[in-house]
């Protein structure tokens, strides 16, 4: 049950507010490798509040496993608070930057489907197109599928970010809890 | 006041009560150990080896229940730490570790001694701390003493670089805690009390399934109580044995790979099982999927984390046991006289009686046959007396202490459970013994374990340290060997140790100690008085038991605990179906 890993399950998304202390990373990347966990993607930035981090992981496992996965990470000492987004809860965003073989007729048809799908082209040489692209995952598996035809020279990922909808963030319902 | 990073160790040491440190000095370390010349409230005793320091501060803790420190320097003096630190984990033991660490400037570049003590131990600590700035000491360690003693108990690490422990500092006692990630619930929820109460009181087959939790959060009179009013018969864990006395009616021993076919039994039939402070063991469940097939479980810890990890609960309840088991017991009596008394039990314990009666632990010791180990321990037990700490090992010596010895109270029985830690006890008992002066502490240990860590013998000679290891001898590594009889065809392979060497009576005196041996039944009793009679100074007994004597019953790995196997000829009491249990 607790050993259950990647393929199988769905994916989930959840928010970490983890205090910004050095090894904090490695201890929750760890205690998912330590567990026999697969992270699907993993992305940490600094927060509204100075000394707070806030991790985006998403994670392709069972309700079941899920559920050991966050009660393990509610035991890490900095970690504060924990949120499962819900699908469709969440707005969902991830960046990718993709350098595309163009030249030729090939330069006209790329610019085309950047223009279709809004998204920047950010530097250009005489055989290749490098695009900025952001979005729902969807979105940027949708643009890659068609990408891959003129070929992919290089690509580059942040993985996922997500913000609960509505009009509550994570740290209020911290503070919420403090002062329960 | 100022003061190097180091005195402010000492001093916040001091301030949480700190008696003791079993450590050993190194470069990175030796800023620690100058203020101690100018006198400290804190004893060092200077161990023969860090991993005996990290046991040593367990035994501490285990028998007294406060928190162990052990010191050690930088790089090897960390890792060897590190096998402490992963039983401490296992087993929730709460021990504060404390390492030196190459100066700050040099961290990262392969510095003589240097080793990533934080990052090692990571994944076997309960939370560990790099300090790099001596102001933040105080409350590093106020912390980590909070961390290691509440919720669930476990190992801390403090890794501090030379450099901060050379500077100056202002010495402040911070006033507070802040651990905004931390906050362990330990009241029970009292509608899940409710809900609890009411399937204990509809079961007709309950047993209270109890492990190491119990002792840790000082719950037993809490448990007695729970068991006393609802004539709850009682189960104790290898990590549990002491939680509830086994003189006790109500007691039915350890359950699990080595248990007694009454307790293991008992779980399997049982229609609630009543889980406090456990998790769930492998070594206590066997198959997983066919662990106690008719129980609805309520399960009872302090670790979120465990209620659900391995079997789905009808009733979970987090919480500290103590606070728990008591409301479980007074909303179990406030039920039990609105509904005119306890419920009417008397078949299932009829049954659990007459199993105990038919199918006790058994041995056979001719009176001119070779010395059996379980004789060892039954002696041993006779002549002590209840308030013996007993600590062991792993391995065959482990079960049979665990088996034959009788535990009247908590905090008397200190092992490797969860890691299962060779060479623990020697160390563990040297620990105990300086947390229980008072008590007589007795090792029943093996001679491989033995020889895993008995140069802490020497420490117990020069900081007068006097405990008692009894080694059943039987020349191998007498559980891997039991497995390759059983399960490997008799194929023995790397476990033969030689019962002659080292020579244990020779060795034994050459640490300063007192050394006896027994080869035969006859000789036993007779051993053990006189080494009972020893008290300024360690003694070893080397009891030369038969290489040939396998620990029973067993379950294997793997194996439904309804496989139970009662001895070498492989009876199982279900095998015969006039002898099928109810059910």
């Amino acid at each position: 049950m607790s050993n259950a890993t990647g393929g199988g399950g769905t994916l989930h998304t959840i928010s970490v507010l983890v205090e910004d202390k050095p090894g904090v990373l490695t201890r929750v990347a760890g205690l998912f490798s330590a567990r026999g966990f697969n992270i699907d993607s993993l992305a940490v930035g600094p927060t509204e509040s100075s000394g707070l981090s806030r991790m985006t992981i998403v994670i392709n496992v069972d309700t079941k496993p899920l559920e050991q996965i966050t009660k393990q990470l509610n035991k890490l000492i900095n970690v504060i608070k924990i949120l499962e987004h819900e699908p469709g809860s969440a707005v969902e965003r991830e960046l990718m930057l993709v350098k595309v073989r163009a030249s030729g007729d090939d330069r006209a048809r790329v610019m085309e489907i950047a223009e279709v799908f809004r998204v920047n082209i950010v530097d250009v040489t005489a055989s290749t197109l490098t695009l900025e692209a952001t979005g729902k995952p969807d979105k940027l598996e949708a643009l890659l599928s068609l990408l891959d035809d003129f070929g992919i020279v290089e690509l580059s990922r942040t993985g996922r970010i997500a913000l609960g909808r509505g009009d509550r963030g994570i740290k209020e319902r911290v503070l919420r809890a403090a002062n329960d | 006041m100022k003061v190097t990073g180091a005195l402010a160790l000492l001093r916040a040491l001091e301030h949480e009560g700190v008696e003791v440190i079993f450590g050993i000095p190194g470069g990175a370390s030796m800023p620690i150990y100058d203020p101690l010349v100018d006198g400290s409230s804190i004893r060092h005793i200077l161990c023969r080896h860090e991993q005996g320091a990290g046991h040593a501060a367990e035994g501490y803790a285990w028998a007294t229940g406060r928190v162990g420190v052990c010191m050690a320097t930088s790089g090897p003096g960390g890792t060897n730490l590190v096998t402490p630190i992963a039983d401490a984990k296992m087993d929730s033991v709460p021990i504060v570790a404390i390492t030196g660490q190459v100066p700050t400037p040099v961290v990262g570049n392969d510095a003589f001694q240097e080793a990533d003590i934080t990052g090692i131990t990571m994944p076997i600590t309960k939370h560990n701390f790099l300090v790099k700035d001596p102001a933040l000491i105080a409350e590093t360690v106020r912390e980590a003493f909070h961390i290691a003693s509440t919720g669930r108990p476990g190992p801390v690490l403090i890794d501090l670089p030379k450099d901060v422990l050379l500077a100056e500092t202002t010495w402040s006692w911070p006033e507070r805690i802040n651990l905004p990630g931390y906050k362990p619930t330990t009241k029970g929820n009292q509608r899940q009390v409710v809900e609890a109460v009411k399937l204990i009181m509809a079961a007709e087959r309950p047993v209270l399934y109890v492990g190491g939790g119990v002792i840790k959060a000082d719950a037993h009179a809490e448990l007695a109580k729970l068991a006393t009013v609802g004539r709850l018969p009682v189960v104790t864990t290898l990590m549990a044995r002491g939680a509830f006395p086994d003189s006790n009616e109500l007691c039915l021993g350890m359950p699990g790979m080595h248990g007694n076919y009454t307790a293991v039994t008992a779980i399997q039939k049982s229609d609630v099982l009543v889980a406090l402070g456990t998790r769930f063991d492998d070594r206590v469940t066997g198959k997983l999927a066919a662990f106690a097939p008719y129980a609805k479980v309520i399960h009872v810890d302090i670790d979120p984390a465990e209620i659900g990890k391995n079997r789905a609960v009808e009733v979970p309840i987090v919480g500290d046991c103590k606070d728990v088991i008591a409301k479980l017991a007074a909303e179990l009596d406030a039920r039990q006289h609105e509904a005119g008394g306890v419920p009417d039990r008397s078949a299932w314990l009829g049954q659990l009686t007459d199993w105990q009666r038919r199918f006790p632990y058994r041995y056979d010791q001719q009176p001119d046959g070779p010395l059996k180990p379980q004789y060892c321990v039954e002696r041993l037990r006779a002549l002590a007396d209840d308030d013996t700490i007993v600590v062991a090992g792993v391995g065959q010596h482990q079960m049979y202490a665990s088996q034959y010895w009788r535990f009247e109270h908590p905090r008397h029985w200190i092992n490797s459970g969860g890691l299962g830690t060779m060479g623990f006890a020697v160390p563990a008992a040297m620990g105990a013994k300086v947390g229980q002066p008072g008590k007589r502490v007795l090792a029943i240990d093996g001679d491989g374990c033995f020889q895993m860590t008995a140069q802490e013998l020497a420490t117990s000679t020069t900081e007068k340290i006097p405990f008692i290891t009894a080694i059943l001898n039987n020349g191998y590594l007498g559980m891997v060997r039991q497995w390759q009889e059983l399960f490997f065809a008799e194929r023995y392979s790397g476990v033969y140790l030689d019962p002659d060497v080292p020579d244990y009576v020779k060795l034994a005196e050459a640490y300063g100690a007192v050394g006896f041996r027994a080869d035969d039944p006859g000789e036993v009793d007779a051993v053990i008085e006189k080494a009972f009679s020893v008290e300024d100074r360690s003694v070893v007994i080397d009891f030369r038991v038969d290489p040939r004597e396998m620990v029973f019953p067993m379950v294997p790995a793997g194996a439904s605990n309804d496989d139970i196997i009662l001895d070498p000829e492989g009876a199982s009491p279900t095998s015969d179906p006039s002898e099928a249990p109810i059910l």
